[in-house]
């Protein structure tokens, strides 16, 4: 075993995990407090990338772009809620995910048009686009752990809203009883479009993180979506603590399981079959984790009532 | 009541029975043009409107239509492009295709309804092999020749361990064959990535770089190339571990990794450079119109219009006659951008292979420039399995 590469792909991991953790977190506040199955969170993710690529070419800046671009996500998300997903809290959930995919049609076609066809691409500034050494002899790219560091920071900083502000409390308190949160005096529609567009930021950020690794393109949430609804549900709908566990698993899972499973399958298969079996059984890993952990945990891992 | 059935049955016959006298020559081009793979699709149809243009917009003195569809990347949807072409909008010649697997799911459409059809990219080893097809032409390569002559690059240049990355799908895995069909080496490593889904190449440069070794050949097209060069520049590997790479820096890639790419190596049937008539001609053309080099996709697109123009002339725009516009077009009989050449039993190029390097030109453009042949006047490995002979 080389522990060396073995760290490396822990990190790479965990820099995925955390990507789709700004991804979930979201994802998972909306879907567990506001009962409310938003399929264009992935559009939201596309639009912070193509907001950051275009306040980086315009400011010349990636740092400021971030700056930029989250906000207007946000801005983006508070618009949609108050235009097109009020209405729907009361539907159920099919009409929810017949609106909110009607969304992501309308997302990538207005994409098409403001930004056109061919994508965009963020520059990174010189200082992110290089690589230190976390070990001697170790190079591992700045950007990279810049992703890290980031979302741990919002992970703490998410922590401390739910857990200790007033408005916490009150998500909290959402997520346990809507309808006693509203009689208590509670403004309930102006708390959903806080949480709504908290969300959306957090899409927003995770899409200006992710726009300098992938590329920015249109129809780009949709695939990461599909991961994000894995973490969700490993982790528990409508917990944030269960989305940051299950989203580093994903992440690690994903990562060691793409590096390693060649070597593993080698040992029991010709190489042939084994570089075949490798791909395939690799990108079916998590699937596999999330139909074990439902066998066993069907709430997820940390159902919201005591997370 | 009838008469009229009569009437009815026998204009049925009439709008079945095959036009002599041609009034257009129909043309449908399927690429990609949208998604991050578009501005490929882009070049090629620019190419395309060039060579109908210079053709004056008539081939054997009849009109010439081009119809593009876009695949949107996908072979579902390139399949019922196709498939529109061929049915409703009756095209003679189905081209295009940049993908593989894109190719492979509208090829049966094409060939079983009689109309010819020409890869302008996609060669996938199929369809050079035991699908070969008396209606299928390439005038691109098969893709197991430009790695192939990229392993012969290696053992020139003494590299004895090697580390192969891939996308999983058709043309990926075809590309591996074809180096590992010429490299005589050590490879010591091999990954396969999710296609066209990752982009994220962290976990398998990591896995690179424990492996050690003299050099690391990618095949990655488009975006997929720009942001790998990204991320062996940003891991640390682009000062360490040689990177050669087939259909990854190309005219579109060259210009968004700039000084990244300057310097790379890569294997290719033909670069702008080229030093044959009909390309000089084509390059500057295309640049003077649209303000930027040509890609390989171009030029083999701008082939495709001149090899069907070929065609079509041979019978003097009788499109009725396929026999005479397939004989034709198993001449080759036209100026080529990669110079005279021939095609195989299988429909498919035989030529030259050569050694390219990115680079920085006179007027601080980034373009890629030939620097020696590799593989001379080469046929693909999977001729032999074709049944077809001519």
């Amino acid at each position: 075993m080389n522990w060396i590469l073995l760290l490396e792909q822990v990190l790479n991991g965990v820099q995925l995990g955390v990507l789709l953790f700004l991804l979930a977190a979201g994802l998972t506040l909306v879907f567990g407090i506001m009962d409310l199955v938003n399929l264009a969170h992935g559009s939201l993710y596309m639009v912070g990338a193509y907001f950051a690529a275009t306040f980086t070419s315009w400011t010349g800046s990636f740092v400021l772009a971030i700056f930029l671009a989250v906000p207007a996500t946000l801005l983006v998300g508070v618009v949609v809620e108050v235009i097109c997903l009020r209405t729907l809290y009361q539907r159920n959930h099919l009409d929810q995910v017949l609106a909110t995919f009607g969304l992501i049609l309308f997302f990538n076609e207005a994409v098409r048009l403001v930004w056109g066809p061919a994508g965009l691409d963020v520059p990174l500034p010189d200082f992110l686009n290089s690589n230190f050494e976390i070990l001697p002899g170790v190079p591992y790219p700045t950007y990279r752990v810049m992703i890290i560091a980031t979302g741990i920071a919002v992970a703490l900083g998410l922590y401390f809203l739910v857990a200790k502000t007033r408005i916490g409390m009150l998500i909290r308190a959402g997520a346990t009883n809507r309808e006693m949160v509203g009689a208590l005096g509670v403004d309930i529609k102006l708390l959903y479009t806080l949480i709504f567009g908290l969300g959306a930021a957090l899409a927003g950020l995770a899409g200006v993180m992710a726009g300098p690794i992938f590329t920015v393109e249109t129809g780009m949430g949709e695939g990461i979506l599909i991961l994000a609804f894995v973490v969700i549900v490993i982790g528990g709908i409508g917990s944030v603590r269960g989305a940051f566990v299950a989203a580093l698993i994903v992440g690690l899972i994903d990562t060691v399981g793409r590096s390693f499973l060649p070597d593993i399958l080698g040992l029991v298969l010709s190489n042939q079959y084994a570089d075949t079996a490798a791909p395939a059984l690799s990108s079916m890993l998590i699937y596999l984790l999330m139909a074990t952990i439902l066998a066993f945990r069907p709430a997820g891992l940390f159902p919201p009532s005591n997370g | 009541m009838k008469r009229k059935v009569i009437g009815l049955v026998s204009a049925l016959a009439l709008m079945a029975a095959p036009a002599v006298a041609a009034d257009k020559v129909k043309i449908g081009f399927v690429t990609t043009l949208t998604t991050g793979a578009g501005v490929f699709g882009k070049g090629m149809k620019q190419a395309v409107e060039l060579a109908v243009e210079e053709l004056g917009g008539k081939m054997g003195g009849v009109e010439v239509e081009v119809i593009f569809e876009d695949d949107g990347f996908k072979p579902e949807i390139g399949k019922q492009k196709a498939e529109k072409l061929v049915k409703k909008d009756k095209v003679n010649f189905l081209a295009g295709f940049i993908w593989s697997h894109v190719l492979l799911a509208s090829y049966k459409t094409a060939v079983q309804n009689d109309v010819f059809l020409i890869s302008s990219n996609a060669g996938p080893a199929p369809l050079a092999g035991k699908l070969c097809n008396p209606n299928f032409f390439s005038t691109s390569w098969q893709n197991d020749q430009t790695p192939m002559a990229m392993g012969e690059v290696l053992n020139q240049k003494g590299i004895k361990r090697l580390y192969i990355m891939a996308p999983n799908y058709a043309a990926g895995k075809n590309m591996v064959t074809g180096v590992e069909r010429t490299y005589k080496g050590e490879i010591v490593g091999k990954d396969m990535t999710k296609f066209p889904a990752q982009l994220d190449f962290s976990a398998e440069l990591a896995k690179a770089r424990a492996a050690k070794p003299d050099a690391v050949f990618v095949f990655y097209p488009g975006k997929h190339g720009a942001q790998f060069f990204n991320q062996y520049s940003q891991a640390g590997l682009k000062d360490n571990i040689p990177l050669y790479s087939v259909f990854t820096v190309d005219a579109v890639t060259v210009n968004l990794l700039k000084d990244l790419a300057v310097g790379s190596l890569a294997t290719m049937f033909w670069a702008p450079d080229l030093d044959v008539p009909a390309n000089k001609k084509f390059v500057a053309a295309y640049r003077a119109k649209y303000g930027e080099y040509p890609t390989f996709y171009a030029a083999q697109s701008y082939d495709t219009v001149m090899l069907i123009n070929s065609a079509v002339t041979a019978v003097n725009g009788d499109l009725s006659n396929r026999d005479g516009m397939r004989d034709a077009m198993r001449k080759a009989n036209f100026d080529s951008v990669r110079g005279p050449f021939k095609y195989g039993n299988n429909h498919f190029p035989i030529q030259n292979f050569y050694l390219r390097e990115a680079v920085k030109d006179a007027d601080g453009n980034y373009t890629t420039s030939i620097r020696s042949v590799v593989l001379e006047n080469h046929q693909d490995t999977y001729a032999k399995d074709c049944k077809m002979s001519w």
